[in-house]
């Protein structure tokens, strides 16, 4: 009985470093290491200067701050002839970002509306077809869309890159939106019919503001992926001018000639990121849930 | 879900029969649906038929209708510059699946332990994934770099016999390349992985104590079996993304040293573009197609196929 009375009861208490956490946190700040490092690792390149990497410890922060690197980057890194540094390419990514962006995010919503509120007779079949379109290599449609881009005499212009990322954007943007809207309740849709609203006014009035979340989710996805593509712009930009900030950093970096500076190249490297990085850390959440949207697909 | 749709559509069915102009009935929703049909129809239903048809043509600088059958498949298959590029996809596609999978699924179980500072850990697995692929390659080609880069510094550690230099050694380039595609792709999959952890029952944990299962072996006997879905949806994802592989090698090792880290996608695109071969480029992307319809056809019979009952 007294035995009973001064054992132990309830739920074992937790150990704060039982021999499990210990694996379990010691795993995590290991592997937590692996993916921080190459962060680091560029920061602390781009703020030295080229004597103090020959040294040779990557991992060292610098002794000496140097901005310099960043400067020349930005402004005078040259890719062939050009010398006016990465701010060419970043100003391309903005100009092929910003229309692809909101195109591709207006025809997706309404053709997610209209997948999931007006449906018609083979709607679902071409919708269909889309997903499939989303899992075919991108490399078996590059040339026959330079055909159609040559017709319409937009190949090797921005405008013309912009037509295809809203054609490769589509599938997942619409499928983003069909999902979101179908769990909006059919009575809304019913009411505002019965009210006489037509298909536009019900989109405007009552799917779009009810909708904010998901239109956000679809602008991160857009927003990272067009600005981190490479074979689009690679391909259907024909004059070095015109390249889009990924490509102008590759070639940037791996060109062949001069001596490699590998500061100025981990400036320009981290440059190209800054802009998914920050929509990255700004996005939180809602990051996570766009790629979540994104892959669980069906 | 399929049921619902075939209702809704015989509603339609039965709503068209009475009225008779069919065609102008929900017109506005026909006309939004224009760019969906275009890119479907012709992008990319017309595109993929396109590439297949003039694969058997002897296309070189520009298309043409002049047809040689299997000709350009035959080359295809006897040129070393292609059967090393799908070795290559063969070696770094095995331990990306495994690799992404591995690490996917022991992360997210690590942190689906009630860990102190979960959002943080997470942050920090995910973040590469919003870099681009030559972000990625050129941070690794630079922290691999062999005379200062990762060997140097644990050389001058002490150990001095170190070796670890893929970018320069033919034999384990495709390693260099795999440890930058990991860091790139696992945050994804973990984040997948760690949804599907989250919506299992947390009575499953309970029973699985009572009965005096350990953690490990409730993990690999009962919750992973459980997660099937899960693991089906990051295979597909894994494998369409292995066949893509394209940018990585092109800022990490451009292919190189030599030749010995081509990959397919890299071999359509210097065909196409540099080699001006385009039926070479055509039948090779081609093949690209026909190795994502084997991942895909299984997938998508499993998928779609099984779930007919609803």
């Amino acid at each position: 009985m007294t035995d009973a009375m001064s054992g132990p009861r309830g739920a074992k208490p937790k150990k704060a470093l039982s021999r499990n956490n210990i694996i379990v946190y010691g795993t995590l700040f290991v592997v937590a290491i692996y993916y921080a490092l190459p962060l680091y690792v560029m920061i602390v390149t781009s703020l030295k200067g080229m004597p103090e990497i020959r040294m040779g410890n990557i991992f060292a922060p610098p002794m000496e701050v140097t901005f310099q690197p960043w400067v020349k980057a930005w402004a005078e890194a040259c890719t062939g002839i050009n010398c006016d540094g990465l701010s060419r390419g970043f100003w391309n990514s903005v100009r092929i970002l910003i229309p692809s962006v909101v195109i591709s995010i207006s025809v997706a919503s309404v053709t997610g509306y209209v997948l999931s509120m007006w449906k018609f007779k083979g709607s679902e079949v071409f919708f269909s077809m889309l997903m499939i379109g989303a899992f075919i290599p991108y490399q078996v449609m590059l040339y026959p869309i330079v055909i159609l881009l040559r017709e319409a005499g937009l190949y090797g212009s921005l405008s013309g890159l912009v037509l295809v990322h809203l054609a490769f954007g589509m599938p997942i943007n619409t499928l983003l939106f069909r999902n979101y809207f179908a769990s909006i309740p059919e009575e809304l849709f019913k009411a505002a019919r019965v009210d006489g609203a037509g298909f536009w006014a019900i989109f405007v009035k009552i799917v779009m503001p009810m909708s904010l979340p998901i239109f956000v989710v679809s602008m991160i996805i857009q927003v990272t992926g067009i600005w981190n593509d490479f074979l689009f712009g690679v391909t259907y930009i024909s004059s070095p001018d015109r390249y889009p900030m990924t490509v102008q950093l590759n070639n940037i970096v791996n060109s062949v000639q001069g001596v490699k500076e590998y500061n100025v190249n981990m400036a320009a490297t981290l440059l190209t990121g800054l802009v998914p990085l920050v929509i990255y850390f700004a996005s939180g959440k809602l990051f996570v849930r766009g790629i979540a949207a994104g892959a669980v697909k069906g | 879900m399929a049921i619902a749709d075939t209702g809704s559509t015989d509603r339609q069915l039965a709503a068209g029969a009475r009225r008779p102009n069919r065609l102008f009935k929900n017109l506005n929703s026909k006309i939004a649906a224009i760019p969906m049909i275009f890119v479907a129809m012709v992008v990319f239903l017309g595109g993929t038929c396109w590439t297949i048809f003039y694969s058997f043509t002897k296309s070189g600088l520009l298309p043409n209708t002049n047809f040689v059958g299997l000709d350009q498949y035959e080359r295809l298959w006897s040129s070393r510059k292609w059967m090393v590029s799908i070795e290559n996809l063969g070696i770094y596609g095995f331990f990306s699946l495994i690799g992404t999978l591995v690490i996917g699924f022991t992360l997210a179980a690590l942190l689906d332990r009630k860990i102190r500072g979960e959002g943080a850990f997470r942050t920090i697995f995910l973040y590469p994934f919003a870099l681009s692929f030559i972000v990625t390659g050129l941070v690794w080609q630079w922290i691999l770099n062999p005379e200062l880069g990762l060997q140097n510094v644990v050389r001058e550690w002490g150990w001095t016999s170190f070796t670890f230099d893929p970018l320069n050694n033919p034999d384990i380039v495709m390693f260099g390349l795999l440890i930058a595609g990991l860091w790139q792709g696992t945050g994804l999959i973990m984040c997948i992985m760690l949804a599907g952890l989250r919506g299992i029952d947390e009575d499953i944990w309970k029973a699985a104590r009572v009965d005096g299962i350990g953690t490990v072996k409730t993990y690999v006997r009962i919750i992973i079996p459980m997660m099937r879905p899960v693991f089906v949806t990051s295979l597909v994802l894994i494998g369409s993304g292995i066949v893509k592989l394209y940018d990585l090698v092109v800022a990490q090792t451009s292919g190189g040293p030599g030749i010995s880290s081509e990959v397919p996608a890299k071999y359509v695109m210097t065909a196409m573009f540099g080699g001006q071969n385009l039926g070479q480029g055509f039948a090779a992307s081609t093949m690209m197609l026909l190795m994502v319809g084997i991942i895909l056809i299984p997938w998508a019979y499993l998928e779609f196929g099984g779930k007919k009952r609803g």
